[in-house]
């Protein structure tokens, strides 16, 4: 009676098993990391405290993570229900990334052992974003997993409560929506307090919310239609290429939204001349700017959008494009001052590939244990 | 440069800006009701780091080592062991005292204890506070998670965190007043003002340090003036100097809401290592930003209504919303 199906595919291949190899190295400088300390592992210092842990597994993962997100708009509160056979794998996409993201941060932590604190009442500072992004993450995390879970009722046939769950869904639906809003649009307040760190080109102070929440969507949709055409092409499942077409329209108006608010703010504080200042931060800029309009592109354009393949070079643009804007954000382009230079040591960024290989895995197992993917007969 | 310069020019704009948009834009905090606070006079430094050797002494930290010889102290900059410590700016020949060209100076590097600090803001776990009276900031290792927010939410890049140690934690200067020191509250001064031979580091009420700073922005070069030691409202000696070329700039009198640590030179201060600050504190916009969003929960509480109402429509015609 359901409309998704597990892939009935063996769980142990030989990219899963590539897979394990780069988890169990990612699991050996965690080891390290936490019987030595931070120091042994990282590159991190005083000027740079926060690395690709942070930058990566949390401020850009938790944005690759907005697939779900992004689908719970369209489906739920635009009332698209068309799109609902691509729901599931973006949830469950979400439900890793965010787990994920949060683990990161919790490794990232220096003072690991007192992590609840954030969760105390009396310690809670009203005033600091980073409040709200973790209580918020954390939150966020428990109601994706609420809307996964119908998906493993149903494979265990828990069919009583899985009539509760649905009669009350609706509103974890309605705060899955309302969390990400808050927190993601957080991470950009956070670059705020970062001041005069953050390159200008990036600095955009009070628009900071609007610009990280816009581009946690782009990332989001992009992660939907990359997830669903390469479904189509790694597991050589039907393409569902019309509807992300369609789709493909919506991110269009989005996206060009976006460059105006990013470009209008860049030119009303006199800051054009800095993109053409020929250092790092005009380079990379022009890269990430180069990143969004390629997809804006293809998606403008009727011929090139129905194709799979050139939707999913779009996707994949978006996808550095969204993932370049919060890395040159808090890491390329950030400057705490002269004497301070940071790159990830190769362990630093083995935990965050384990890390990364981890997840993959566990997506991997669950579309093929559990009903996520949509069915290929019409149900 | 061109980056620094237009950090300058535009935050004045921006403030601008932000206070027309939002009603309730939060200002900078206002000065501590009865500041503490150091004056560092370059000028008056001669960089004999007695004042890095008693920030160890007092805070219970190991020298650091030069060439694995313990030659006094040799720490170049700041770290989880060294709270406090002298720089040297030196360009060309590096000849003449308190000169941009051809010339050196020494800037002392420890906590400013901002006004509106931003290290303070930015703690999720009020780690970090800003004491009511004394305006003095300190850290607590029992409520730090160690998220490192605050490293980077100081201008300075003042919190240091031992990443070193697998149970490491944040150290910065806390005017010699955390507990089991105490010795502003016992009425002596921090470490660094006691031992300065030439009070290129001063201690006192921010006020009486500010108008100090101002008398000295007065005087003119060459004139001889009584130089004090110590704690500026009962100096325990003086000392006659020639006035040098002082930069007509009192650092942290209003940087970035201003700071309890303020220091003059005789060399502009982004020479000396400063950081780009406009008048108006980043953690005051922040907050403004976040407090507009959250004031009491109302704007997520529409929302949340708004957005379950909507849900509840749309999924109602497929029995619940089948995720």
């Amino acid at each position: 009676m359901s409309e998704h199906q597990a892939l009935k595919r063996p769980i142990i291949t030989l990219p899963f098993m590539l897979l394990a190899a780069v988890a169990l190295v990612g699991l050996y400088f965690l080891a390290i990391r936490f019987t030595s300390g931070m120091g042994f592992v990282t590159n991190l210092n005083s000027g740079y405290a926060w690395g690709v842990w942070v930058v990566y597994d949390v401020i850009v993962g938790t944005a690759l993570a907005c697939g779900g997100y992004a689908l719970a708009i369209t489906v739920y509160v635009l009332n698209k229900g068309e799109y609902h056979p691509l729901i599931r794998p973006a949830l469950l996409a979400s439900l890793l990334g965010y787990a994920l993201g949060g683990l990161g941060a919790f490794i990232d932590m220096g003072r690991w052992w007192q992590f609840y604190n954030i969760f105390l009442p009396w310690h809670m500072n009203f005033n600091s974003v980073m409040l709200e992004v973790g209580l918020c993450v954390a939150t966020y995390i428990l109601v994706l997993f609420i809307e996964f879970s119908p998906t493993l009722l149903e494979k265990i046939g828990a069919k009583g409560l899985l009539k509760t769950l649905n009669k009350v869904l609706f509103f974890f639906i309605a705060l899955g929506v309302l969390l990400p809003t808050m927190h993601q649009s957080s991470l950009g307040s956070m670059l705020i307090a970062m001041g005069h760190k953050v390159h200008p080109l990036w600095q955009s102070l009070h628009i900071q919310p609007l610009l990280a929440v816009m581009t946690a969507l782009i990332m989001g949709f992009a992660v939907v239609v990359f997830e669903a055409s390469f479904t189509a092409v790694g597991f050589r499942r039907p393409s569902e290429t019309p509807l992300l077409t369609r789709l493909s329209k919506g991110i269009v108006g989005l996206m060009g939204l976006y460059l105006i608010i990013r470009f209008a703010e860049i030119i009303l504080r006199g800051k054009l001349g800095l993109i053409f200042a020929g250092d790092l931060g005009s380079w990379m800029f022009l890269l990430e700017t180069t990143l969004f309009i390629f997809p804006l592109l293809v998606l403008l354009s009727p011929s090139l959008r129905q194709r799979g393949h050139y939707l999913l070079y779009a996707a994949v643009s978006m996808l550095f494009a969204g993932a370049l804007y919060r890395f040159n954000a808090f890491l390329i382009t950030y400057d705490p001052g002269p004497g301070y230079s940071y790159f990830p040591s190769v362990s630093e960024i083995m935990v965050t590939a384990g890390v990364i290989a981890i997840e993959i895995m566990a997506y991997l197992f669950l579309v093929k244990k559990f009903p996520v993917l949509h069915s290929t007969d019409p149900a | 440069m061109k980056r620094r310069d237009f950090l300058k020019a535009s935050l004045g704009g921006t403030a601008a800006l932000l206070s027309s948009g939002a009603a309730e834009a939060r200002g900078n905090l206002e000065p501590a009701e009865d500041a503490i606070g150091m004056l560092f006079d370059s000028t008056l430094c001669i960089g004999c780091k007695a004042c890095v050797s008693k920030c160890k002494e007092v805070n219970g930290m190991p020298p650091v080592a030069m060439e694995d010889e313990i030659q006094y102290d040799a720490a170049r900059d700041l770290s989880p062991q060294t709270l406090n410590v002298i720089k040297v700016y030196m360009e060309g020949v590096g000849t003449h005292k308190d000169q941009a060209v051809d010339g050196f100076a020494f800037e002392k590097r420890s906590c400013m204890h901002c006004v509106d600090p931003g290290c303070v803001s930015v703690c999720p776990v009020t780690a970090l506070r800003r004491h009511p009276k004394t305006g003095i900031v300190t850290y607590h290792a029992d409520a730090c998670i160690g998220c490192r927010t605050c490293m980077v939410g100081c201008p300075y890049n003042v919190p240091q965190f031992d990443y070193d140690n697998p149970f490491g934690e944040i150290h910065k200067c806390q005017m010699c007043n955390q507990a089991g020191v105490e010795r502003v509250d016992k009425g002596m001064m921090t470490g660094c003002a006691e031992v300065c031979p030439t009070g290129a580091t001063l201690f006192g009420s921010r006020k009486a340090l500010l108008e100090e700073a101002q008398r000295r922005m007065t005087l003119s070069a060459g004139e001889i003036y009584n130089y004090p030691r110590g704690d500026i409202r009962k100096p325990e000696s003086h000392h006659e100097k020639q006035v040098p070329a002082y930069q007509k700039h009192i650092w942290g009198e209003k940087e970035a809401g201003g700071t309890n640590v303020m220091h003059i030179s005789a060399i502009s201060f982004d020479k000396l290592g400063m950081p780009p600050l406009g008048e108006r504190s980043y953690a005051s916009i922040s907050e403004t930003v976040q407090h507009t969003l959250y004031k009491y929960l109302a704007l997520p509480a529409v929302a949340l209504a708004g957005l379950t109402f909507v849900v509840r429509r749309n999924t109602s015609d497929d029995e619940g919303g089948d995720s």
